[in-house]
């Protein structure tokens, strides 16, 4: 005889299988190759500081999640790559105390005052970069050198800054090809920029890595391509249209794509699902934002970067464009609903 | 491919999952053995229930009128076998309301011969009479859908159906009735097509069937008889593309405009079964008695397409069929739109596609969601081009009316695609469900007091 309860559910009866934190997961592993790169050009101060920057984003997640008594949400992936991203955002010799201080401001500040993970309405890796990036404005302006021949024995000094000191730097040097030739005028050469021969920040200095995990993301069907591509041609366009109008005072726009931290926010940081867009056309509007802004601060702003300023604003607007942009539902002929 | 879509022969969006048609796909149709006692549910169709007209103790005939049609929109319902009425009493159904039903018990040494009617023919006879033949034969849409086939295919006064599709997309995972029955029953298909151009005076008809069944295609193409104007449309695999909308824009292109039925375009969408089922019963004026159902999934030893009769228990189903031991779910349809149901006591409808037995293991769902990351997957997903994931927020608010107003709520048909694309595992569907149901309760309600 058959035993009579069963289980019932609501229908669709079968799922794709796919979950979030598969998704998170290989954003992470697309994400290693950037963080090897950085290691071998910045050696062990890239280590530490990407760890540190890890390390405390995944700590403060499980504190908090533990503080407000909810099941830790650490193994959803999405604290280590926020962590990740900042750590590969900030200068290599940057103190660990700072980086320390910026992985508990992108969870605490960036993601969990919202609701945690799907609340978010910035990048939270980005909110932290901000916060440092106001309060030690020198810190995080001051490069270092790539493959330097004692990187993998020495720690600079500045590393070990005490919380509130002044860092002392032993390597002086390093302007990215960005700040180089913006208050310079010189400019780099595009094969040194593509392989990351060049000084920046931890993981931005390698465009070809970064692009290739982007596509690794892309060819899984876990990033939306619309994003990276928009940026980049957005970029692309305005940029080509000042260099043709004046190529002695407008860098080409090959030089603008590849350097700085274009490639690593639009591939990682502007490709964030929950802070941004959600229709085909949102996300071209929203991307589009975010490369036109880049150039514009880049080249008229203070700053000799402006990929992060963009993808915040860009942020704060997603959810405004999605609200105005909607897809023409079948059978209706509405196409834009007055917010 | 998402950056290719020409939208050629297909419609937008849409999923691909898993056919898993092969284990019951090339098995031919087999006759189910008789139960003991048939239950039959007077609700299994959509519309008003049937009114008994039999007592209790009284003996009838297999194919004998049972109930008639409870009004216009409903169907009678005839005797699956001959026998004895036993008792006539409240039956629980799929959905779980219980309906009043009969309790037949059948005749164990009958021949089982079924009681001949009124024959229609299709040359003679007016559309009119056609249609009333169709509710008289107590035909309802196979395809799950269990809709009344005489009102769809009344045209309403000022429209004019230009195009008849026959639908054999049968795009539910791992169902092959239709499959079988467009292999095996070409002859009552091109009947039964004969009956519905009569009725809806139309003069083209298009016969759509997913790539995944070329050999029904070919099959049907070459039996064509030369006096119908048919054509078969072999169109690429997508699910939900056996819905009606999404087919009617496959083949041309057309939106049907929302809230409206595919005759503002011209067109009227029967179900392939369901024209087979017209074409084997008119001739003859019977009424329907059984239907093919696909019995397949993890948890069944014997798998395949079987004939069953109306009214059979499932618990009689399955026993014979032989389940693991460890079955844990049952769905009635297939395994996208079909419904969970939560004891074996309910019986086959009119409206039962197939039947599937997953076991705990095969169940894939998770319990486990996460908040939703807005990742688009279900936005790409919806046919209807909704945003589940903004519609999934509202309904976590309450916001039912917003859902409604502002974000075409009530085009959703619950296909599923959102929530089985949904990397979060966010009930969606269930969510929309709940909501539709109560928007609907709500405009009813403010009707009742604008009438009072």
């Amino acid at each position: 005889m058959l035993k009579k309860t069963l289980d019932i559910s609501s229908s669709p009866h079968i799922v794709k299988g796919r979950s979030t934190e598969d998704i998170m997961k290989n954003v992470v592993w697309a994400l290693l190759p950037v963080v090897f790169f950085s290691i071998y050009s910045f050696g062990l101060n890239a280590l530490f500081v990407i760890f540190t920057a890890t390390f405390t984003s995944v700590l403060t997640e499980h504190f908090l999640c533990n503080l407000s008594k909810k099941e830790t949400t650490v193994n959803d992936y999405s604290a280590v790559i926020t962590g990740l991203l900042l750590g590969l955002s900030l200068p290599p010799s940057f103190p660990l105390w700072m980086a320390f201080v910026g992985g508990i401001i992108g969870i605490a500040l960036g993601k969990y005052i919202f609701g945690g993970l799907g609340y978010n309405v910035f990048n939270p890796a980005l909110v932290a970069r901000a916060v440092l990036q106001a309060a030690f404005p020198v810190a995080i302006t001051t490069w270092h050198p790539a493959f330097l021949a004692n990187r993998f024995s020495t720690i600079s000094g500045s590393i070990y800054t005490w919380p509130f000191m002044e860092p002392q730097y032993d390597a002086v040097s390093g302007a990215t090809p960005l700040s180089a030739f913006k208050f310079d005028g010189i400019t780099t050469s595009t094969a040194e920029l593509a392989f990351g021969q060049i000084s920046g920040s931890t993981g931005e200095t390698c465009a070809i890595i970064i692009a290739l995990g982007g596509i690794y993301l892309i060819a899984r069907n876990m990033m939306s391509w619309r994003i990276p591509v928009a940026v980049l041609l957005s970029a692309f366009l305005l940029s080509g249209v000042l260099y043709l109008f004046n190529s002695e005072l407008y860098p080409s726009p090959v030089f603008m794509l590849l350097s700085g931290g274009l490639m690593l926010g639009a591939v990682y940081m502007a490709t964030d699902m929950v802070s941004s867009p959600i229709t085909p056309l949102g996300l071209w509007i929203y991307g589009g934002i975010i490369g036109i802004l880049t150039i514009v601060i880049r080249i008229w702003g203070g700053l000799s970067e402006g990929v992060m300023y963009s993808i915040l604003l860009a942020n704060a607007i997603s959810p405004h464009i999605d609200s105005v942009i909607k897809n023409r539902v079948y059978g209706t002929k509405r196409k834009v609903k007055a917010v | 491919m998402a950056f290719f879509n020409f939208h050629k022969n297909t419609f937008k969006h849409g999923i691909h999952p898993p056919e898993s048609k092969d284990e019951t796909n090339g098995l031919p149709i087999k006759q189910f053995p008789f139960p003991p006692v048939i239950i039959l549910p007077m609700a299994q169709h959509i519309g008003a229930p049937s009114q008994i007209i039999v007592r209790e103790g009284q003996e009838v005939h297999r194919g004998q009128l049972l109930a008639k049609a409870g009004g216009y929109v409903s169907v009678p319902i005839h005797a699956p076998v001959s026998g004895t009425i036993r008792k006539i009493a409240n039956v629980p159904t799929i959905l779980g309301k219980m309906s009043t039903g009969i309790f037949l018990e059948a005749f164990p040494f009958s021949t089982q011969e079924v009681l001949e009617g009124n024959p229609i023919n299709p040359d003679t006879s007016t559309p009119e009479e056609i249609l009333q033949g169709i509710q008289d034969a107590g035909i309802v849409g196979l395809g799950g859908a269990a809709f009344p086939t005489h009102v769809k295919l009344k045209v309403p006064e000022g429209k004019k159906c230009e195009t008849l599709i026959i639908n054999g997309i049968e795009c539910e995972p791992y169902l092959t009735t239709d499959h079988r029955v467009m292999l095996e029953q070409e002859n009552d298909i091109f009947t039964g097509i004969k009956y519905l151009l009569k009725a809806t005076g139309t003069q083209r008809v298009i016969i759509g069937i997913e790539a995944n069944k070329r050999d029904a295609a070919n099959h049907l193409k070459k039996h064509i008889p030369k006096d119908l104007p048919v054509s078969v449309r072999v169109l690429p695999v997508k699910y939900p593309q056996g819905a009606e909308k999404m087919l009617v824009t496959a083949i041309l292109g057309k939106e049907i405009p929302s809230g409206k039925l595919p005759i503002e375009v011209g067109v009227v969408v029967v179900n392939v079964a369901t024209t087979a089922e017209i074409g084997r019963l008119l001739p003859h004026g019977q009424g329907i008695q059984e239907r093919v159902i696909t019995i397949a999934g993890p948890g069944v030893k014997k798998k395949g397409n079987y004939t069953i009769p109306i009214g059979t228990p499932l618990r009689f189903v399955l026993e014979q069929v032989g389940v693991d031991e460890e079955i844990s779910e049952v769905y009635m349809g297939g395994p996208m739109m079909g419904v969970a149901v939560s004891n074996l006591d309910i019986s086959i409808v009119k409206g039962t596609s197939g039947i599937l037995v997953f076991t705990k293991k095969d169940v894939s769902r998770t319990p486990k969601t996460y908040p939703c990351i807005k990742c688009g997957a279900c936005v790409d997903a919806c046919p209807i081009l909704l945003n589940p994931s903004k519609l999934g927020i509202l309904a976590k608010f309450e916001a039912y009316n917003e859902m409604a107003s502002d974000f075409n709520l009530m085009d959703c048909f619950e296909c599923g695609s959102c929530t089985y694309v949904c990397p979060s595992h966010i009930p969606l569907v269930q969510y929309f469900r709940l909501a539709k149901r109560i928007v609907r309760k709500r405009e009813a309600e403010k009707k009742e007091k604008v009438d009072a």
